[in-house]
């Protein structure tokens, strides 16, 4: 068992129980013994003291959305290199899609996953389970025994359930075992062959185009019927204002609603396409810049809940291609946090609420006790220094895909350093 | 700085070309890339090119022992025939790939195809493919020029230099021109490079369509929208029309060619809005009876042979500006 941990002068914010102060932390057999606010309280016997000198303390951040490539696509990424890449960018515990092959949709798979992740992870892996077999978007999973077996959510990963009535017997099921849904949302049809933003940029590089009606649609279905079985449902992410106002409308009357959004469309727009340029073929679509505004002011209002990175590798020989046959998806756990302080350094966003969205209330959706610092849960947690300098460059990517919306991007914000269960799982090395 | 004598090596070597300024692109991937002295200039050129293959003789071997390949991924009898014309009479050797039957077409990515042909040393490579962007993304991946001879909905630069060539050669010039472009506008590059070069050049463009047939923000991209054929055509002096795809019909955006035809086939009845000297295009090939009445389409208002013609002009004068630059010196001497 590692020595007691204490980290003094550090800025501490813990927003489940709402601390945000300057303190000190105490680690003790990988779970948080105290959190105290002021200057050093004393530290035990043969404790390891650091200093953090002011820097940002926060609970491990709490990722809803990453693909890996374990099993059936290891060359993209596997669950030990997801997990690298995740604490590096501060990232304790990430839920994993069932889109691999084969697919999670069975027992047999998720205790694949876990025991893997036990072997080869250093950061908390928690497997989504296909809502449907196969994620076919026919019949559903054994719920329940996926349950049993270490499922946290439901979720039909990069695809959408089209049919009305397989949703309404999901979240109905759902239900009866209490396990929360998380949906991408898409209406295939209006989707069709769009690649990028409905709009003039679209227009101008002859690509076919993604309404917003593709995802208002799909969700405006979804919220009805999560009204009317009473599901713990979370849209997995949405990208236009049509949604936001959705949302906040359901929210009123409806308690058991969430809804997440990618950095990426928090902080990117769809002239980051440029010339064609396929890592940002992204699903959404990266959107207008009015758009990206209309999410930020979602995310202040409490219309959407959590942030994820929607980690999703991709390597060179499907990224390498004509926009349009390219595809979709980008790399993001590692840039994360750096991308995420963006927002609080224009100031459109206030830390808290960024901490918040990015660890407690994506844990509290899954019903899980990570993402947060109260004295009894288990030390995961990071340092950053809201302000290190930095630039992603391809060398420094430690996910074994490259696919990254943040090539060459300047960040204010670097995690220094991350714990799980107590354990440092990543610390910044400083290249000359 | 280039030596004096290079100029006048250039001036020797193509007497028909080497009045024009120097063309300032490694490539030809659109009219975007494009300004206004650009487009003028390779008009100018193509202008001095269309004599040579009305000669008996329909040489100008400015291109003499440089490899143009033709790389069409999708089907094109007319357009890589006229590129193959128009590199054979400047004397280039042309080799077509067939994209279709071999290695290339599936299992290869595009940039595996560029790696492979770049290391033959061509000189020019004209490509046609099926994905907006495609085009440009093998331009970056070899060193020698690129044409874009269509990719996807996105641009088609010679058809548009030739179009404006066409009009210029009719109407003696382009600037205040009245031209409506009529159809498939959303899916259409030619439509995309025509409004792009004919804005450049203070045209005054005209859109006509279904709305289901417009693009997203296209009136930012013209000087008006029309959804009525006989209004959109009141006083033009040109009329464009593009040819209609048959998946446009199958995939609903139009219910049948019937329709399509009563409302924006190019009938004589509707002709009549347009000036009485206006002119008619098409780039080819014609659906008659679809989106053009056969006694419009062959009435002596149709240009449309003539933009065939433009055409191998164009093309050599793209060709000429792109690989004849003037001599570096590393050169055999022209004799």
């Amino acid at each position: 068992m590692n020595a007691p941990l204490l980290i003094k002068n550090a800025r501490i914010i813990d927003p489940a129980s709402d601390f945000d102060e300057l303190g000190n932390l105490l680690v003790e057999n990988g779970k948080i013994s105290s959190l105290n606010k002021g200057a050093d309280t004393g530290a035990p016997e043969g404790a390891q003291i650091i200093d953090a000198k002011g820097m940002l303390l926060a609970p491990g951040l709490v990722d809803l959305r990453v693909f890996t490539g374990e099993p059936g696509h290891e060359y993209r990424e596997t669950l030990n290199s997801a997990a690298k890449s995740a604490a590096a960018g501060g990232v304790t515990s990430f839920v994993c899609m069932p889109d691999t092959l084969p697919a999670i949709d069975d027992g047999a798979v998720v205790d694949f996953i876990i025991s893997r992740a036990k072997a080869s992870a250093c950061v908390n892996i928690l497997p989504a389970a296909a809502i449907s077999k196969g994620l076919l978007g026919n019949e559903i999973t054994e719920f329940g025994l996926l349950k049993e077996a270490g499922a946290v959510c439901f979720s039909e990963g990069r695809k959408s359930i089209q049919s009305s009535a397989l949703l309404r017997t999901a979240f109905t099921y759902a239900k009866n075992f209490e396990m929360p849904i998380m949906h991408h949302l898409c209406d295939d049809g209006l989707k069709g062959k769009g690649v990028m933003n409905k709009g003039l940029f679209a227009t101008t590089l002859g690509l076919g185009s993604i309404s917003s009606e593709t995802e208002t649609i799909p969700l405006s279905r979804d919220l009805i019927l999560a009204k009317a079985t009473g599901v713990n449902y979370h849209a997995a992410q949405i990208s236009c204002p049509g949604s936001v106002q959705i949302l906040a409308g359901h929210k009123q009357e409806n308690p058991n609603i969430s809804a997440g959004v990618s950095i990426n469309n928090l902080t990117l727009n769809e002239l980051d396409v440029g010339q064609y340029r396929t890592f940002f073929k992204l699903d959404p679509p990266l959107r207008s810049e009015d758009d990206r505004m209309a999410l930020i002011a979602g995310l202040n209002s409490g219309a959407i809940d959590t942030i994820h990175s929607g980690h999703d590798p991709q390597d060179v020989e499907v990224k390498r291609r004509p926009f349009a046959e390219a595809a979709f998806g980008a790399i993001g756990l590692e840039t994360l946090f750096g991308a995420a302080m963006r927002l609080v350094h224009s100031g459109d966003v206030e830390l808290k609420t960024i901490i918040k969205a990015l660890t407690y209330r994506p844990a509290q959706i899954l019903g899980i006790s990570a993402g947060t610092l109260k004295p009894g849960s288990n030390a995961d947690f990071f340092i950053a220094d809201i302000d290190y300098p930095w630039v992603n460059t391809e060398e420094n990517i430690i996910s074994r895909s490259k696919n990254t919306a943040f090539e060459g991007a300047r960040f204010s914000g670097k995690i220094m350093v991350t714990y799980v269960a107590g354990s440092k799982v990543f610390e910044h090395k400083e290249t000359a | 700085m280039s030596k004096p004598k290079t100029t006048e090596n250039n001036t020797k070597s193509a007497t028909n070309s080497a009045a024009a300024p120097p063309f300032p692109h490694q490539h030809l991937l659109g009219i975007a890339q494009l300004n206004q002295h650009d487009i003028i200039n390779l008009l100018d050129r193509a202008q001095a090119m269309i004599p040579i293959s009305r000669k008996p003789r329909k040489t100008l071997p400015t291109l003499l022992g440089k490899t143009q390949i033709n790389l069409f991924f999708e089907n094109s009898t007319r357009t890589q025939a006229s590129f193959e014309i128009a590199g054979k009479r400047l004397g280039a050797m042309v080799v077509n790939m067939a994209v279709k039957t071999s290695s290339l077409s599936k299992g290869e990515t595009l940039i595996d195809t560029a790696a492979t042909l770049n290391a033959m040393q061509p000189d020019v490579i004209i490509v046609r493919h099926g994905a907006a962007g495609a085009v440009e993304l093998l331009s970056q991946k070899v060193e020698c020029a690129v044409i874009n001879a269509g990719d996807g909905a996105h641009e088609h630069p010679t058809q548009a230099l030739l179009d404006a060539l066409t009009i210029r050669h009719h109407k003696g010039m382009l600037a205040g021109l009245k031209v409506a472009i009529c159809g498939d506008i959303a899916n259409s590059r030619v439509a995309r490079s025509n409004l792009a070069l004919l804005g450049a050049l203070n045209v005054r463009t005209r859109v006509i369509a279904p709305k289901t047939l417009l693009p997203t923000g296209i009136e930012n991209l013209c000087t008006e929208v029309f959804t009525d054929m006989e209004q959109g055509l009141d006083g033009v002096d040109v009329v464009m029309m593009l040819r209609l795809q048959k998946e446009r019909t199958s995939n609903s955006l139009v219910p049948s060619e019937r329709e399509y035809y009563r409302f924006y086939g190019l009938d004589e009845k509707k002709l009549k809005f347009a000036k009485p000297d206006a002119i008619i295009m098409h780039p080819g090939p014609m659906n008659r009876g679809v989106e053009i009445d056969p006694a419009v389409a062959d009435s002596p208002m149709s240009v449309i042979t003539d933009q065939v013609e433009m055409g191998v002009a164009v093309r050599m004068a793209v060709l000429d500006a792109l690989l004849n630059k003037g001599l570096t010196g590393n050169e055999e001497p022209a004799q």
